[in-house]
């Protein structure tokens, strides 16, 4: 068996997401075999051909790829994942983009957000905004599958002195037809990323302001966390898109979710459930939210939040 | 330009949903349904290009039961010209979907298709996806602005894991939405009684003749683990000792 699995980059820099999907690969039978698609840089090709467990790389690297179109990468993958029985993606929203599109040209029926490997052919993705899960078999001689992160621990990395895997170029520049890339606007942030941080801290609407969610920041600072928002503040302006927790937005697990001034809809839930601690606070005591966590305060968390942060040690680390 | 919007019939999204006790599926007698959110979003930019005149014709299209008239009809009521419903009584994958959109697509000569961005029974999130794949046409999915440039090229910001992406499409093209792009208007009385008069055809898809054989069997569904309530502190210092406790703050 053979598994292709198509790297999630910025064409800089390896995502750590993709440790996960190499264990979800290694959960498989097979040879593993990474693809990089972009405009890369030689950083990154090293850093594919660092993986653990890997048997080569694919790198097709053009600037026609730098914006990772499906017009031309999805009949470029499709191409490479004839030869494969597995291919695997994270489900970021780049493979949530591209992945169908292979999936229509090679006329199989795909699986995303696969959270479970049951067996070769058998895996669990949840449906109903993870309410409930589906155990699915695949007659596909294909499988087409995302995965997702927080269903899978990341594998640990390689020391640098490892052998480098073989490198094989892919020198097709095919041309992305009628679409063209305008820009992009990446919210840049010093703190961790929201699928990566060990402690995630997420307001909603209950912060009433733009200017209350920032107060966050402080303590996200304090606590090398990252920052997301439900839907609602989202909405609200009073945090950008790329912070939403929930079902149609990120996917988050961390060791520690501070859930503040969020309700607690079916949707936001979906997205943070999984955590291994969760924290909610919020004034209304019988917010949804509440079934959930591990430790629930009530209150305003304006009065609260400054008493946390002098409980978890700010007052010292100021003065000294 | 003529606009076709695939809609589905799903579980409302306030419902708690309940599994079956023979873990076949999702219980959906007796239960509330909506059209899908995202359908929705999409139906509402649809009309508001017919409203400027940009979109000729606007088509609702859904794949589903006979109860699916009912929420092709909700798409009448907010303005869709004219509707098609696909009967067929079977759970079908997202590719069949696609392939059978795809006809639709040649047959009405559609210029512009609009889809929510993934339905809140299955979350797939890939049927317009696959749609463009299938017509070889451009695509912009996860929209939450769309802005015509000129009559036949279309600028749109897509909301991405990192933050948004501008793209310029010429059409024909895919597009499905997400949540920001627009706020879908109330159906009123008038529009109700009006939308009881459009034409809204019934094609069974034995006639399509489109292979849409499952590739794939739900073997079962079954519940997530469920997370216990756990309890209340009374303090954020008593929070703060608690979490040290848990091995979770330093």
């Amino acid at each position: 068996m053979t598994i292709l699995i198509i790297a999630e980059h910025d064409n800089q820099q390896l995502d750590s997401v993709n440790y996960r999907t190499l264990t979800a690969a290694r959960e498989l039978t097979g040879d593993i075999d990474v693809l990089l698609v972009g405009d890369v840089s030689e950083m990154l090709v090293t850093a594919a051909r660092q993986l653990p467990h890997i048997h080569r790389v694919y790198c097709a690297s053009a600037a026609v790829y730098a914006a990772q179109l499906p017009e031309n990468t999805a009949p470029l993958i499709a191409t490479l994942a004839k030869s494969y029985d597995y291919v695997l993606m994270a489900a970021t929203t780049t493979a949530k983009n591209i992945l169908p599109r292979v999936a229509a040209l090679l006329d199989i029926s795909m699986l995303a957000d696969v959270v479970q490997i049951v067996s070769a052919d058998t895996f669990v993705r949840p449906i109903y905004a993870g309410n409930a899960l589906a155990t699915i078999k695949s007659h596909e001689k294909i499988k087409l599958l995302t995965i997702r992160a927080t269903g899978f621990a990341a594998a640990a990395a390689a020391s640098s002195s490892v052998t480098l895997a073989p490198l094989e170029t892919m020198d097709t520049q095919l041309t992305a037809q009628r679409v063209q890339f305008i820009s992009t606007e990446n919210h840049v942030s010093a703190r961790p990323s929201l699928s990566a941080a060990r402690i995630v801290i997420s307001g909603g609407r209950g912060l009433k302001s733009a200017e209350n969610f920032k107060l966050l920041e402080g303590l996200a600072d304090q606590l090398g966390a990252a920052i997301g928002a439900s839907r609602a503040a989202v909405d609200a302006n009073f945090a950008p898109n790329d912070w939403q927790v929930g079902q149609t937005g990120k996917i988050v697990a961390p060791d520690l979710y501070i859930a503040i001034g969020i309700s607690g809809a079916i949707q936001h839930l979906a997205g943070m459930k999984d955590s291994k601690v969760i924290v909610a606070i919020n004034t209304d005591p019988d917010a949804p939210i509440f079934s959930i966590a591990d430790f629930g305060l009530v209150g305003d968390f304006l009065k609260i939040l400054p008493e946390f942060r002098v409980a978890l040690g700010e007052t010292e680390q100021t003065q000294g | 330009m003529k606009v076709l919007v695939a809609i589905k019939r799903v579980v409302d999204y306030s419902v708690h949903v309940r599994i079956r006790a023979d873990g076949s599926g999702v219980e959906t007698d007796n239960v509330k349904m909506s059209m899908n959110p995202f359908d929705e979003i999409a139906l509402e930019e649809a009309i508001r290009l017919k409203e400027q005149g940009r979109a000729t014709e606007v088509i609702a299209v859904s794949i589903g039961n006979t109860a699916c008239q009912e929420t092709l009809r909700s798409a009448l009521a907010m303005g869709a010209d004219r509707a098609i419903l696909v009967e067929t009584a079977h759970y079908l994958e997202p590719l069949a979907i696609a392939k059978i959109l795809t006809a639709l697509v040649i047959q009405e000569n559609i210029s512009l298709c609009l889809l929510g961005k993934q339905a809140i029974d299955s979350d797939d999130n890939m049927v317009g996806q696959m749609l463009a794949g299938l017509l070889d046409w451009p695509q912009a999915m996860f929209a939450s602005k769309i802005e015509f440039t000129t009559e036949n090229r279309v600028r749109v910001t897509r909301e991405v894991d990192k933050g948004l992406t501008t793209l310029d499409l010429t059409l024909p093209a895919v597009i499905s939405a997400d949540l920001r792009l627009n706020q879908p208007r109330y159906l009123s009385l008038p529009n109700i009684m009006k939308a009881r008069s459009k034409p809204l055809a019934v094609v069974p898809l034995t006639t399509l003749s489109i292979d849409t054989t499952p590739r794939t069997t739900l073997i079962k569904v079954s519940a997530p683990d469920k997370r216990r309530t756990g309890m209340r502190v009374a303090t954020a210092a008593e929070l703060v000792n608690k979490l040290r406790a848990a091995g979770v703050l330093p």
